[in-house]
């Protein structure tokens, strides 16, 4: 990559940050994010009961949290593009489609793990109450943007195929509910019962949710990154292949 | 600096542009008329690189748009049809982000938006939310946004849509000075415009070329162009046609009494040299004692020669 294309890239990924903040959103989305992530951590997760010193309780619902916010976060990135119609200016700048798209999912990305970040007085909370093992709590962290990370390349491909915020948002989560479901261990039990063994690890091992408990563990595995790696760049393709299509059509 | 050849687009089994090809050179004005649906956006969109041409090349400044697109589209300035604009962004940053796709950072920036600020009078609204602005001026940023790197080639759809006539005169005088030393190609519905901008203009009619020539060449195309008109008072029609038939020059003589006053319409023998027919009328009009009141050389009307060449959508449909 030449120093011009990662320089577009940036201008691209600032100019999508910047929308983030001139327009509620991203305060809603922030303070709705950390509200919910005290509530569950709290209330749900009984942080306080277990009496451990780890973020287990904190970290257990991001899967599922994440399912909605992240698409809430992302599903405007193309489809707000293509019905106002900046896609055609967007596109006829000296820019590389693929510019286009890793700058505002980098964009996007960013501003998660900003709200991620904000979680701190998670941290510091436990810390004060406990000795935690500051080195899977970093792993949780990793695990936990890489998953939001994940989901949101789904939603940059799902916001790439329609010009309606909410086609893209249920597109999305759909895909994302799958990609808990396919290794979540209540569903795969269900499956052991009448599938064949390689049908449930094939089925499994398109979830998210096994390689997520790695990093929970404290476990920084290059498999587990890499699977999260491959499924954001796949998403990212189908999303360059759909607007290749567009413009084709 | 621009070379379209052979362009074809398809749609599924629709075709919406059919081997349209023309070229245009530094210093023209292109006007790039049609009826609506025609084709016009389409092949802009071909032009700008922003869909691939189903069969055909466009060429820009020697770079084909297919095979070289960042450097082809880099000498482009374009405005889309329906001039959209970052609404959640201000006039300055939304201008600040066309320059810096543009490459241009820094006090090269400020530059280029000062610059393009002025020409296109948006200096009461540069702070304001881009989505709290008149179609009129949103309509300007996006033009200011198209020209902020002071491309050689400007393609422009229907750059005075919705601009009241104020701003409609501003933007082609803005157009005419650009026009000297850029190619321009912008599509328009209003043929006006075309005799005040364009140096050449072309048709376009269901995806095809209809004609292609300066104003004055189009509006030759006129069945009238070229003929001229005398009102001569209390004389009798038959003898004015007798005399006006009897000229050199003079081709087919039509004639009409109107309350009193012979209407008299004399076409060239030869619609090439008609220079001197308006002249031999008058002469004959003032050795035969023809009080005239009117004397004048049609030149053609634009619009009628728009309608005449292309086809009116209640008709395709009727076809």
């Amino acid at each position: 990559m030449t120093s011009e294309s990662l320089r577009n890239i940036w201008t691209i990924t600032k100019r999508e940050l910047v929308g983030y903040f001139n327009s509620p959103v991203a305060y809603v989305f922030i303070v709705i994010f950390l509200l919910m992530n005290g509530f569950f951590t709290f209330m749900l997760g009984n942080y306080f009961q277990r009496g451990e010193a780890n973020l287990n309780s904190f970290f257990m619902w991001h899967p599922w949290l994440y399912l909605f916010l992240v698409p809430a976060a992302g599903m405007r990135l193309w489809s707000e593009e293509r019905r106002v119609g900046t896609l055609e200016l967007l596109l006829t700048m000296p820019i590389s489609a693929w510019q286009a798209i890793i700058g505002k999912f980098l964009a996007c990305w960013l501003f998660l793990a900003l709200a991620l970040a904000l979680t701190f007085p998670v941290v510091l909370t436990t810390m004060y109450l406990g000795d935690p093992d500051l080195g899977s709590i970093v792993a949780g962290y990793v695990g936990s943007l890489l998953l939001a990370g994940a989901y949101l390349a789904v939603t940059v491909m799902t916001s790439a195929m329609t010009r309606n915020q909410v086609i893209s948002f249920i597109l999305s989560v759909v895909i994302c509910f799958f990609l808990i479901l396919a290794g979540w261990e209540p569903v795969t039990e269900l499956m052991v019962r009448w599938a064949p063994d390689w049908l449930v690890t094939t089925v499994a091992s398109f979830s998210v949710m096994p390689h997520f408990a790695q990093f929970q563990r404290g476990v920084l595995d290059f498999r587990d990154i890499l699977f999260f790696g491959s499924v954001i760049g796949f998403c990212l393709f189908c999303t360059s292949v759909v607007l290749r299509g567009l413009r084709g059509a | 600096m621009i070379t379209v050849e052979d362009l074809v687009k398809d749609f599924g089994p629709k075709r919406a542009v059919n081997r349209v090809s023309f070229t245009v050179q530094r210093g023209e004005i292109l006007g790039f008329l049609g009826p609506n649906g025609a084709g016009k956006s389409t092949t802009m969109r071909m032009i700008t690189g922003f869909i691939p041409p189903t069969h055909g090349k466009v060429v820009v400044g020697g770079h084909d748009v297919n095979e070289a697109p960042i450097e082809a589209k880099r000498l482009i300035g374009y405005l889309p049809e329906s001039a959209p604009c970052y609404s959640d962004m201000t006039v300055h940053g939304f201008l600040s982000f066309a320059a810096e796709m543009r490459g241009l950072h820094g006090s090269a920036r400020e530059e280029a938006v000062r610059r393009v600020v002025g020409m296109c009078f948006l200096e009461n609204v540069l702070h304001q939310s881009v989505d709290t602005l008149s179609k009129g001026y949103r309509h300007r940023t996006c033009l200011a946004q198209s020209i902020i790197h002071d491309p050689q080639v400007l393609v422009l759809d229907e750059p005075t849509d919705g601009l009241d006539p104020n701003q409609k005169h501003e933007i082609r005088q803005l157009l005419k000075r650009f026009g000297r030393d850029k190619a321009i190609i912008f599509s328009t519905h209003i043929l006006e415009e075309v005799d005040a901008v364009c140096s050449r203009a072309i048709i376009i009619d269901r995806g095809q070329v209809v004609a292609n020539g300066t104003p004055a060449e189009l509006r030759a195309r006129h069945e009238l162009a070229g003929s001229v008109t005398l009102r001569v008072q209390a004389a009798a029609a038959e003898t004015v046609r007798g005399r006006l038939s009897s000229l050199g020059t003079a081709g087919k003589v039509t004639v009409s009494t109107d309350s009193g006053t012979v209407l008299a319409r004399i076409f060239p023998r030869d619609k090439t040299v008609n220079g001197d027919l308006a002249r031999s009328v008058a002469e004959l009009a003032g050795k035969e004692g023809w009080r005239f009141d009117e004397l004048r050389t049609e030149e053609g009307r634009l619009d009628d020669v728009f309608r005449a060449i292309t086809q009116p959508d209640t008709r395709r449909q009727g076809a």
